[in-house]
């Protein structure tokens, strides 16, 4: 199967050189998710992440698809997924071009009250000063939420490992292209 | 105007100007065989669905025009995989209907239920399950755009049985809600005009062009475009498996078949060629042999209307997005305009013609006590039959030798499955061909192996009194694997013998309603042609005994370069193998 998700060693920093993300807008309707996915085992491509939600437009939905660019063909899958009937446009994001986020829910240890090693207080100061939320407390341990780009996911996630991580999830990232910074008079094509 | 959604169906296949339906109805696609009843369109009841599908390719490849099939969930659906694919792997325009269990049961295996819509999706252009009658004419609509526009394909509709049965306000969507209701399908169909005179460049200065014709200019109708082309450059035409008749084979600068059992005019021309104008072909393997050393010397003009194409075997040194036709007539057009002379080809026609001479096509004569030599039958047939005659043929050498031996002269003349090479093809395609061009004489050639997977449809086409013409090249095994073990498992032929008389054709043939004969003397060869041509109201089956050991050649061997071509034995000098 062609289909893996987001591990952390997958997505390091190092890593995202070989990356490319494709923002690809389909038809919000029943099946297109699975076509994409058939097309990539088909077709035999990699993913290393892929988000899907709809837009703004209750009619379309945006499926974030990250590809490792040393194994498959940007140019193929874009030209094979666009052959879906249901792909009504596809961006290609080069890591300089986009903004690209996303979460990650961490259950992490902690000492229980009065008992031995870090405690909840240190735990939830650190995730509160990298800008975490602490979104869930048992007696052991915390689940902790964090935002941000990906590699600050990675950041974070080494930063928690010494804790020790229970569970992890992280959603895939989602992006979308960079805006114009200058003003429309400036531009020229 | 109030109707079921079956009627809705059958209504909007009128609408869109379907003739013939191929099909068999069972549970879930009942209800649509009430209202076919009442309608001008003709049902042809085929005796397995997958006649059905290959019938409904036969009909597109000879009139251009989407082939209709309709069968019911679950088994019927499943049945119909084969021809899906096999026209998704030809481009051939096919609009399939399958029934499907109602609404309410849908997913819990209930009975005849089978996951269609997943099955299908990965051999069809498009697939839609359909739940509500009122969606029925808009995707009937969009079924027949897809099929027949961009790249051609099979769409199938999945029509649940409560679907049919429901009550619907009748409408007809125009054009624009067609294309509204498809944001993501804009195919592109006109060149880049500057990748067009970038082409046209390349051409004027290459020495030693090839055109590589696929089977997209037959798609496109892109024939007299074609030799417009041909003819302004002076280029030697390749026209591969798809092709064949897309380009005359009469014409001179027709070097026929290129690729793994191609003439080695053609063959020899790719590899050395230092340009490749490729039109509406795709590098399948059976033309390239191993690709990295396929046209080594060669830069490469590459048109097709499927953007995926271009570049995903062999990089293209100028890409061109665009139907074949409209691309053609513009470059024929700027190389006029641009008035920019042809370069010399003198020595290149002369290498041409100095192949052609040494390695024609061959075939040594019968011997005494031998079978019939299956290239002097279908030359036989291809002499003794009227001009304009469609040839469809099976998979294997049959296939191979028809598609050499025969002369084709216009386009959609030549009925075969390429890509997905469906053994038992033949019969019902040929049926569905007769059914589109009734007022031309069709030949299947088929192999007796091909024979024996489909020939129940012949059943078909005498009760439809639709007379197809079969000629067996009956050499008692699966002859391409033979010759396959012959040459690369040192002679072990494993589970290759079919044996000639088990089953007896012409009984079997008789028995389906059909003429039949059997011919294993060569002067009987031409007569009872003659005799078959003569038969217009009912099938006909021709037992040809042919020689058993006979091999297609030229041959390059699997995964071999084009360079390692093998000729006839007879063509080598000294006789030694020309490979390796």
């Amino acid at each position: 199967m062609a289909f893996t998700t987001t591990t952390a060693g997958w997505v390091s920093g190092r890593g995202h050189l070989h990356h490319q993300t494709l923002s690809v807008i389909v038809e919000n309707r029943a099946g297109v998710l699975a076509r994409v996915a058939a097309l990539f085992a088909r077709r035999g491509f990699n993913i290393i992440s892929l988000a899907v939600a709809p837009t703004d437009n209750e009619a379309f939905s945006r499926i974030t698809i990250v590809i490792d660019l040393e194994e498959t063909s940007a140019e193929q899958l874009t030209k094979q997924l666009f052959k879906l009937v249901n792909v009504v446009k596809i961006t290609e994001l080069a890591p300089g071009e986009a903004v690209e986020r996303e979460l990650a829910l961490i259950s992490v240890r902690c000492a229980p009250p009065g008992g031995p090693g870090p405690s909840r207080g240190e735990v939830s100061d650190l995730v509160r000063i990298f800008g975490g939320t602490v979104v869930d407390v048992g007696q052991e341990a915390l689940t902790v939420m964090f935002a941000g780009s990906p590699s600050m996911l990675d950041d974070f996630e080494e930063l928690l490992r010494p804790y020790g991580i229970i569970e992890m999830q992280r959603t895939g990232r989602v992006a979308l292209p960079k805006l114009e910074r200058q003003p429309a008079s400036a531009r020229r094509r | 105007m109030q109707m079921t959604g079956a009627q809705a169906l059958i209504k909007s296949l009128e609408m869109e100007h379907t003739e013939v339906v191929f099909g068999l109805p069972g549970g879930a696609i009942l209800p649509a065989y009430d209202p076919i009843l009442d309608s001008p369109i003709r049902h042809v009841l085929v005796r397995h669905e997958q006649g059905a599908g290959h019938m409904a390719e036969g009909y597109a490849h000879v009139t251009g025009r989407p082939g209709v099939v309709m069968v019911t969930s679950g088994p019927g659906a499943t049945n119909l995989v084969t021809p899906l694919c096999d026209a998704y792997m030809d481009s051939v325009p096919m609009v399939a209907i399958t029934g499907q269990v109602s609404r309410a049961v849908l997913g819990s295996d209930s009975f005849q239920e089978a996951d269609t819509v997943g099955i299908t999706r990965s051999v069809t252009k498009h697939n839609e399950l359909l739940m509500s009658p009122e969606e029925v004419p808009l995707a009937v609509r969009q079924a027949f755009l897809l099929a027949t526009s961009g790249r051609p394909g099979p769409v199938l509709l999945d029509i649940p049985k409560d679907v049919l049965q429901s009550k619907m306000e009748w409408y007809w969507p125009t054009d624009e809600e067609v294309s509204d209701s498809m944001p993501g399908y804009k195919p592109t169909v006109k060149g880049h005009p500057r990748q067009v005179r970038e082409a046209a460049r390349l051409i004027c200065g290459s020495q030693r062009p090839v055109i590589y014709a696929g089977g997209g200019i037959l798609k496109a109708r892109a024939a007299e475009a074609l030799r417009q082309l041909a003819e302004a450059t002076n280029a030697p035409v390749v026209t591969t498996l798809m092709a064949r008749g897309a380009f005359p084979d009469s014409h001179p600068q027709c070097l026929g078949m290129p690729g793994m059992h191609g003439n080695y005019a053609a063959v020899t021309a790719m590899q050395e060629a230092d340009l490749l104008v490729a039109l509406g072909t795709r590098f399948d393997d059976r033309v390239t042999g191993q690709t990295s050393s396929f046209a080594p010397h060669a830069k490469v003009v590459h048109v097709d209307i499927d953007p995926a194409e271009l570049s995903k075997i062999r990089k293209a040194d100028v890409p061109i997005v665009g139907d074949c036709r409209l691309v053609i007539e513009e470059l024929v057009r700027v190389l006029a305009e641009t008035g920019e002379p042809q370069a010399d080809r003198s020595a290149w026609w002369s290498a041409i013609r100095e192949w052609q001479d040494r390695f024609p096509l061959h075939y040594d004569p019968q011997a005494d006590g031998e079978g019939l030599k299956p290239q002097a039958v279908i030359e036989a047939l291809r002499d003794s039959s009227p001009a304009g005659t469609i040839v469809v043929a099976g998979v294997g050498q049959h296939q191979m030798w028809a598609s050499q031996y025969w002369r084709f002269e216009e386009p959609y003349t030549w009925v075969n499955s390429g890509g997905l090479g469906t053994m038992g093809f033949a019969v019902p395609a040929a049926v569905g061909a007769k059914v589109g061009r009734p007022d031309r004489t069709v030949w299947a050639i088929d192999g007796d192996g091909c024979f024996q997977m489909t020939a129940q449809e012949l059943v078909t086409a005498s009760s439809e009194r639709i007379p197809v013409k079969v000629a067996i090249l009956n050499n008692a095994y699966l002859g391409m694997v033979r010759q396959w073990q012959e040459l690369f498992y040192e002679e072990r032929y494993s589970e290759v013998y079919l044996s000639p008389d088990l089953p007896d054709y012409v009984k079997w043939a008789e028995a389906m309603g059909c003429v039949a004969f059997k011919v294993d003397a060569p002067e009987d060869v031409k007569p009872v042609i003659d005799k078959a041509n003569s038969v217009d109201d009912r099938p006909v089956v021709i037992d040809f005994r042919t020689d058993w050991l006979e091999k297609v050649f030229p041959m390059v061997p699997a995964g071999h370069s084009n360079s390692d071509i093998i000729v006839h034995p007879s063509l080598r000098p000294g006789g030694e193998k020309v490979v390796q």
